[in-house]
């Protein structure tokens, strides 16, 4: 494990992505410490550019907005890692159905998967916050939600992975050797198939903070009061933050979404290119 | 060695894949020094494990060398209409016109170098464009139908994909791409590996008439010790890439000098020979650490201190063959 | 004919379920609601102080229903649904009660398919083109550069992208206009002033669409041709001595082409909810901000409406360039 730290070290893009992603998660736990309740308005004087005191200014309801975007963080990515946490194991689950029985479960469980790749994710979203609004008022409810269109894909990519696992010799010898089904299934298919779904796991947490800064600037998504990057953002926007001037205001939620974003991306591409097989290859003579 | 002279020659061939992952630099030396002589019309089989470099040797006699491939040191020989030719160091231009001319090269799987959005006919046009002087269409397509009918080709083969033929009629289309302008020698790498059993015979089959036809030098690189057995004028056996042996093929058959030589023939399944198989204990060492001294001394059973230290020469023994190896032709003892 | 029984017809019935599949969920979600949207509504009324005495209330239940399309069985409901659809009715609007909602999306689609159809393939071509060209000469100075800067934008999602040029634009430098699709004022007709009005109101929201789109494409591009390179058939044309121009041609390109028409069939969803999003960041008169109106005025005809047409333009679109791809590649018209 920590050779694998130590490569990756190597690449400049990992080392800049996982400072701010650390520096972030530190952040989002520094909420637990927050002086202020992230629900009440009016705590601090409003609108106060960024000072010593208030290190990324006030907003126009009278709320520090560091602690704020600590909480935010915090929640956003709860969502996300609840979105893709979700949808890894659907995914996989789904994958290793389709790929192992193959035939009429295979091509239903593919057409609903294609279908949700197809359609306009965002359109449906809103149909579905709009009509399960009390419901989605909750955190994990959302990324529930948004697990339901982030698993397609990666149960495609699992999917012909275990159709060709279901190949090879060892499938033959395991089933002559009476191994059950989901003996087999769990232990030998899965280590082939974890470090696909992980690689994914990152894209699909940028994807589902995506979905919620959307959703939120559209009015929809989880109660407006909790604080998460997308309801700051949307404050901002409606109350006029930078028509008044308060740039800080929406900087922040702006400013941290670019940086999650950014990063995120660069973790993904920094880690599948390590994992690829074509570039451990490579590697062959380092060891 | 056939009396018409030779056709190609390396002189201590050095081609080595430099890696840079993670910061570090991995040197892999692929062909370590390598000298092979070819004769004109004469047909050498190149054997050995897999790893050993004969792929990266072949490509590099085709100057096939893109990086990570290096060219370390030693030059690639070609003796053409009386004027020797250093093919690595020709500028790229010549290259590419003497290429494919006068070398040609057969890969391994044969649906790869066919252009798979492109028909037949224009892929065979697209080759002789520059060759064929002046393009001139006609002729063009005289050579490309006269050459396919004497290979046995029907010339309707032109007007498909690659993907609508045949695993077998493919890789005849290959080879007749191949050596379209009857090169003076055809390099074949692993011809015949990607194929079932009919079709090898038939490939190796149509290499063979091609060859005698039109008296081409053939280096054909395989493990395949039977396909080596049936067409093979000579062979050279790789190991940790450097030749360790070369004889005629009848020589390394029946009486292999080199203890390597003598595990991968002693292997080989026979009629009539019921004892066990044994193959040489251990595996064949990384090409980026290989073992000081003789790089097969880990693995032989007569290894002695001059083994461990010093890398052997190739030596010329009588019967036109050469052994390196410190037991013969060298200290050490007789040859056993 | 064996083609059209290979290709042509599992794709057709591929876009047929589809679609069904997708029409048939934008039916159930709201059907599926812990809340009923006929007493929503009757408590709108109420909250703004309208008294409604009880025969009225039924008689007000029951008009509500038929205009949701919500009475009857689910059975019943579901055959209407698909009876509606099929003469474009998706009944009233209620936000702007009573024109009808298939004008209302009539109105504003051509918009949206505009802006969405020309910058998806200006972006496509643009980003092919230059990752073509980079990845060929990978190793120079400004392929380089031009890979950070595609890696720093490509992750980049649509609004924030919407809204970084809304604020350089016409915040920082005020060049272009804030919103909206054509001048205050001006006539939408064949003249050029109307047509430059409309060009100018489309620039920012197309260009969002665009960078996006040359960022994605540019890296995809580039790794298929940097790639090619040591495919076999490349490397030996040129070894052989083909023409520079024909292997980058028919050698890298064409064959880079399959996978490009696919990629840009796979993100059309993806770009379809760019668009819309976009359209609302910058008032762009198109389904984007017609969808917004109606969830922010509760408009459930509306949002049905146009969730279904969405579902049919992708579906259409895909199955368009679904049919492309045989013409594109020899791999696919003779299987």
């Amino acid at each position: 494990m920590s050779g694998l730290l130590r490569d990756l070290f190597k690449d400049y893009r990992f080392i800049i992505a996982f400072g701010v992603v650390l520096g972030l998660l530190a952040l989002s736990i520094l909420s637990a410490f927050s002086p202020f309740d992230p629900q009440r308005a009016l705590q601090v004087p409003r609108a106060q550019p960024p000072s010593w005191q208030f290190l990324l200014g006030t907003t126009w309801l009278g709320q520090d907005v560091f602690w704020q975007l600590t909480h935010a963080i915090r929640n956003t990515l709860a969502i996300a890692l609840v979105a893709s946490l979700t949808s890894r194991v659907i995914a996989i689950l789904i994958g290793l159905v389709a790929g192992y029985r193959g035939g009429l479960v295979d091509r239903i469980l593919m057409s609903v998967g294609d279908t949700t790749l197809v359609l306009p994710s965002l359109v449906i979203l809103i149909l579905a916050s709009i009509f399960l609004r009390e419901w989605l008022r909750d955190l994990v409810n959302l990324g529930l939600l948004l697990a339901f269109f982030a698993w397609a894909w990666d149960a495609r990519v699992i999917r012909s992975q275990v159709l060709s696992l279901r190949e090879r010799e060892f499938t033959r010898v395991s089933i002559l050797s009476g191994m059950g089904t989901i003996r087999l299934v769990v232990k030998q298919y899965l280590p082939f198939i974890m470090p696909i779904a992980f690689t994914t796991l990152i894209n699909n947490m940028s994807w589902a903070i995506g979905m919620e800064v959307t959703l939120a600037y559209l009015g929809l998504g989880i109660d407006p009061s909790i604080p998460t990057i997308g309801n700051m953002l949307q404050v901002a926007i409606f109350r006029q933050a930078l028509f008044m001037g308060f740039w800080w205001w929406l900087l922040a939620p702006v400013g941290t979404a670019l940086l999650l974003f950014v990063s995120l991306y660069l973790l993904s591409v920094s880690l599948s290119e390590y994992l690829d097989p074509k570039a451990r290859v490579q590697r062959i003579g380092l060891r | 060695m056939s009396n018409r002279g030779v056709v190609l020659r390396t002189e201590q061939l050095k081609t080595s894949y430099v890696l840079h992952a993670f910061g570090r630099r991995v040197v892999v030396k692929a062909v370590d020094g390598v000298d092979v002589t070819i004769g004109k019309g004469e047909v050498l089989g190149i054997a050995g494990e897999s790893g050993c470099g004969k792929s990266t040797l072949i490509k590099a006699l085709f100057a096939n060398i893109e990086p990570p491939l290096q060219h370390i040191g030693g030059k690639v020989l070609y003796q053409v209409n009386g004027a020797g030719v250093d093919v690595l160091s020709l500028r790229p231009q010549e290259r590419r016109r003497f290429l494919w001319k006068f070398v040609s090269y057969v890969p391994q799987g044969s649906m790869s170098i066919l252009n798979p959005v492109r028909k037949l006919r224009a892929t065979f046009q697209d080759f002789l464009a520059s060759h064929v002087g002046g393009q001139r269409a006609k002729e063009a397509l005289a050579i490309t139908d006269r050459h396919l009918t004497e290979l046995g080709l029907p010339i309707k083969v032109l007007d498909y994909y690659p993907h609508q033929l045949s695993g077998g009629m493919r890789q005849r289309v290959t080879i007749a791409l191949a050596t379209l302008l009857q090169p003076e020698v055809i390099l074949a790498d692993e011809p015949t590996t990607a194929l079932d059993v009919v079709v090898q015979r038939g490939t190796i089959q149509l290499l063979k008439e091609i060859q005698e036809r039109w008296g081409s030098a053939l280096v054909l690189v395989t493990h395949d010790m039977g396909v080596q057995a049936n067409i093979a004028d000579r062979i050279a056996i790789m190991y940790a890439g450097k030749v360790v042996e070369e004889a005629a093929t009848q020589e390394i058959f029946r009486n292999p000098q080199h203890p390597y030589t003598k595990f991968l023939i002693k292997s080989l399944p026979r009629f009539g020979d019921r004892s066990a198989k044994e193959s040489a204990p251990g595996s064949p060492p990384s090409l980026a650490k290989l073992p000081g001294g003789c790089a097969f001394h880990p693995r032989c059973p007569h290894a002695f201190d001059a083994c461990r230290e010093r890398v052997p020469e190739l030596v010329e023994l009588e019967g036109n063959r050469r052994v390196a190896c410190w037991l013969i032709g060298g200290e050490g003892g007789e040859a056993p | 004919m064996n083609f059209l029984k290979r290709y042509l017809i599992p794709r057709l019935l591929q876009y047929l379920l589809v679609s069904f599949l997708g029409l048939s969920a934008v039916f159930l979600l709201p059907r599926f609601l812990p809340i009923d949207p006929i007493q929503q509504r009757i408590a709108q009324y109420q909250t703004f102080g309208v008294i409604i005495p009880p025969d009225q209330l039924e008689y007000m239940i029951s008009t509500l229903r038929s205009l949701f399309g919500l009475e009857g069985t689910l059975w019943q409901q579901y055959v209407m649904f698909w009876q509606r659809l099929f003469s474009w009715d998706f009944g009233p609007s209620l936000a702007r009660f009573p024109t009808p909602v298939s004008t209302l999306i009539a109105w504003h689609l051509p918009w949206t398919l505009g802006l969405l159809i020309s910058a998806t393939v200006i972006g496509w071509l643009v980003g092919t083109l230059v990752g073509g060209v980079a990845g060929y000469y990978h190793r120079s100075r400004a392929t380089r550069l031009l890979e950070g800067m595609a890696m720093v934008v490509r992750p980049i999602p649509y609004y924030i992208l919407a809204l970084l040029l809304l604020i350089l634009f016409t915040h920082v430098f005020p060049l272009l206009p804030r919103g909206g699709g054509i001048g205050i004022g001006v006539a939408p007709e064949f003249n050029l002033a109307a047509i430059w009005s409309i060009l100018l109101h489309a620039a920012l929201p197309a260009l969002t669409l665009i960078i996006g789109g040359i960022a994605e494409h540019f890296q995809a591009m580039k790794l298929i041709v940097q790639t090619s390179r040591s495919e076999d058939h490349v490397w030996y044309a040129r070894s052989a001595g083909v023409k520079d121009e024909t292997v980058v041609f028919h050698y890298v390109i064409r064959n880079a082409m399959l996978p490009r028409i696919t990629h840009l069939g796979l993100t059309l969803g993806v770009v379809f909810s760019g668009a819309l999003i976009t359209e609302i960041v910058f008032r762009y008169p198109g389904v984007g901000l017609l969808l917004y109106n109606a969830v922010m005025h509760g408009d459930y005809n509306l949002i049905m409406g146009i969730s279904a047409i969405s579902v049919m333009v992708i579906t259409t679109l895909i199955l368009l360039l679904d049919l492309l791809l045989p013409l594109v590649d020899p791999r696919v018209r003779h299987q």
